[in-house]
């Protein structure tokens, strides 16, 4: 056997060159048509402008040319994972302006559609946080439990994506029969995997090294940037509008404001964005069976309270947490079946600003993992 | 606070820059006119007077009314959790306002977004290009007067 | 007709063998395994990536995801195009090597979808760049529909003619293919003849 040498390699100063590289825009791990024009210095990142608008489907101005019952399905299409989330701000905001009111069922059904889509959105984000990071097996877990939520929503609304089901004053249709037990079956899945997960990625040593201190934002910054949801917690602010602004019913249940604990790697860092969402999950399975208690059994007319005519007249910003964080529309109605003008403030749109910030400094490599962290949805971003 | 309140105490402060506040008590959202000439000043003092602590801008958008341009700040505390609504007139023929993106940084892609789409100029803003729309596209999308294009880049656009 | 269609009628020369063309040897080969682009534009993606995760199974279709167009065989238009992506689709495209194939899935992309009205920056159609081979409807698509849109595109790639045939060519063309080998037959007499000279 040849004997082995410490061989002596005299690297003197090596001499990098500024470079500029484009990421995108259909790169695979930009989760969209984000296009990243990133600056280096040899393999570190010093600068990193975001180019979006791949996607921009002039939601606002369609909007302006549709009636009010008409924009759902387009709001449905901004954030197209969370469909169900989008719908409510919207829908309470026209309720809001026109005075009306829902029954216990319709509530209850909207709060657990909700949570759902939440579960199925962040079950997305970890999964394809774990694939930036390398691991494909969980993304095949998790989107196998994901189809579980979505058969729920495909009886409910005859969609698997988007579903245009909370209607102004209602629901497009009551829930089915077995709907509760359906609903049981998925939390208790989702529980088992999520344990499986924990185990599998986020407790594994390889992804905690790729992931902890990297993109660390701090809480103030945070907050000057507007960022909100699980951004804005993984950095320890305790701000969630379920909490802070109860809508609908949310002001009934028990529930945690989840934030990022520093437990492992800093508060901020990509880890604990990631976390955050885990442990967002487990709360919304709790809040998800309260609201199954609170529902009233028996079935009733969903229709009861549709408006005749929607007229609104007036101004409103309405706000929800969305899984991605504050999903808000302002509204001006002046009294015609159009709106005047409705803005959509979406929250990957202004998280995704704070890029720039939190990934100066790190390795190309942990870009990937920054951007993974952040979970931006482009038709969001671009509307 | 409520928004009487804030409005009692901008006046206080400002005099003529506050102009008025409607509030109707019912479902409409209350909002404070400011004029955008001293603009800078009332958002600091929003953002940092004891009992105000805006610290956080969710949402920046712009109205074309038909008399005039208007920009709109949605405004939120994290710390004491009111809210607030401030709205800024700007004449048509030459919309120009200052930029407050050094007091919320949220307020930068917001800022890009409305002069993408209105053509409202912030003065002030350290890179006001298009953003959403690509950086050589013609007029200005959410004004109320616009045509959209027949061709882009030789591509017929109309269905 | 396919390769393993004939297996239902083969002609009569004894088992285990497979009488067939080059051609259908070749289209068998290239049907049963697609390298497709892997990248996604809007919710169609989503239920894209819904076929490709373990429910459905895309790459029991011989299906490879590769992430340059240099590598990829076809081309999943998934979303909305809009004009600012438009030329980097159709650079994409062209950067794809021959033979190529795409599928266009969700309204969007086959006419606009939804936004066929009032989107100033949606373009109406991705035909109107870059030719199409499969429109797949519906917004998004089933998974299921999504599959169907593959089987129907890889009959297509193992019913497609590869090289021409000879009844189908015009005496022009016959004409230059005899004139072509009276030429190469000359050329090689003449090297030949070289050859013997030098050898002397
Ligand atoms: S066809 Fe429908 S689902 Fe597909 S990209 Fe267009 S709007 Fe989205």
């Amino acid at each position: 056997m040849a004997e082995r040498k410490e061989i002596e390699i005299d690297f003197g100063r090596v001499e990098t060159e500024r470079m500029r590289l484009n990421v995108g825009p259909q790169h695979p791990s930009t989760h969209g048509v984000l296009r990243l024009e990133v600056e280096l210095e040899g393999e570190i990142v010093t600068d990193v402008i975001p180019h979006i608008g791949y996607l921009h489907r002039c939601f606002e101005k369609i909007s302006e040319n549709s009636t009010f019952v008409q924009v759902v399905p387009y709001i449905d299409r901004m954030d197209y994972i969370t469909s169900m989330n989008n719908e409510l701000p919207y829908v309470l905001g026209i309720e809001k302006l026109m005075g009306i009111k829902v029954s216990d069922r319709i509530e209850s059904i909207r709060v657990i559609i909700s949570e759902l889509n939440r579960i199925a959105s962040h079950q997305i984000a970890v999964a394809t946080f774990g694939m930036d990071a390398g691991a494909f097996t969980p993304f095949l877990f998790l989107f196998r439990d994901r189809e579980m939520i979505l058969n729920v929503f495909e009886k409910l609304s005859g969609g698997r994506l988007l579903y245009n089901y909370i209607r102004v004053g209602g629901l497009l249709q009551d829930a089915y029969p077995s709907f509760k037990n359906d609903v049981l079956d998925i939390i208790r899945k989702v529980r088992e995997t999520n344990v499986e997960i924990m185990n599998l990625l986020i407790d594994n040593k390889i992804f905690i090294e790729r992931t902890i201190n990297v993109g660390t934002l701090p809480a103030d910054v945070a907050i000057n940037f507007g960022c909100s949801g699980p951004m804005l917690r993984g950095s320890g602010v305790k701000y969630d509008l379920r909490k802070v602004e109860p809508y609908s019913i949310y002001d009934k249940f028990d529930f945690e404001v989840s934030v990022g604990d520093g437990k492992i790697g800093t508060v901020g860092d990509s880890y604990n964005r990631n976390i955050v969402r885990m442990y967002e999950m487990e709360e919304s399975c709790k809040i998800i069976e309260q609201a199954l208690k609170f529902m009233p059994d028996a079935s009733e007319d969903v229709h009861a309270t549709f408006p005749k005519k929607i007229a609104p007249k007036g101004e409103i910003y309405t706000k929800a947490e969305n899984p991605k964080g504050e999903l808000g529309f302002y509204i001006i109605a002046d009294g015609k079946n159009k709106p005047y003008r409705v803005k959509g403030r979406s929250p990957s749109f202004v998280n995704l600003s704070v890029l720039p910030y939190i990934s100066k400094g790190y390795m190309i490599a942990d870009l990937i993992i920054i951007l993974g962290s952040v979970d931006i949805v482009l038709g969001e971003i671009d509307r | 606070m409520t928004t009487k309140e804030i409005f009692e105490k901008l006046k206080n402060e400002f005099n003529d820059d506050v102009i008025s506040i409607f509030d109707d008590g019912m479902v409409s959202e209350p909002f404070i006119t400011v004029s955008s000439k001293n603009l800078i000043d009332i958002m600091l003092f929003l953002r940092d007077e004891k009992g105000l602590m805006f610290d956080y801008l969710s949402c920046l958008s712009g109205v074309d009314y038909k008399e005039n341009f208007t920009v709109i700040y949605n405004l939120f505390s994290i710390e004491i959790h009111h809210r607030l609504t401030v709205k800024v007139e700007l004449p048509k023929d030459n919309p120009v306002i200052p930029s407050v993106e050094l007091i919320w940084r949220s307020a930068d892609w917001h800022e890009r977004e409305t002069y993408d789409m209105y053509g409202i100029i912030f003065e002030g803003h350290h890179n006001l290009i298009r953003i959403l729309n690509p950086y050589d596209w013609e007029g200005y999308p959410l004004r109320k007067d616009y045509k959209a294009p027949e061709e882009y880049h030789g591509i017929k656009v109309p269905y | 007709m396919g390769l393993l269609d004939r297996l239902d009628n083969p002609y009569d020369v004894g088992p285990g063998i497979l009488l067939g063309t080059v051609e259908d040897l070749l289209n068998w080969g290239r049907a049963k395994s697609d390298w497709y682009m892997s990248f996604g534009l809007a919710c169609c993606a989503i239920e894209f990536m819904a076929v490709n995760a373990a429910h459905f199974d895309f790459m029991r279709f011989g299906t490879i995801p590769r992430p340059s167009p240099r590598q990829s065989d076809f081309m999943i238009i998934s979303g909305t195009v809009t004009l600012k992506m438009a030329e980097r689709i159709k650079r994409l495209y062209e950067q794809m090597p021959d033979p190529k194939y795409v599928i266009s899935m969700g309204s969007c992309s086959n006419s606009g979808g939804p936004y066929w009205q009032n989107g100033y920056h949606v373009l109406k159609g991705v035909d109107r760049i870059i030719p199409v081979d499969v429109y797949v409807p519906g917004c998004p698509p089933r998974p299921e529909a999504f599959l169907e849109g593959m089987v129907k595109l890889q009959s297509k790639i193992s019913h497609q003619a590869m090289f021409r045939k000879r009844q189908d060519m015009s005496q022009e063309d016959l004409d230059a293919i005899h004139n072509r080998q009276v030429e190469i037959e000359r050329q090689f007499q003449e090297f030949q003849k070289v050859q013997q000279e030098l050898k002397h």
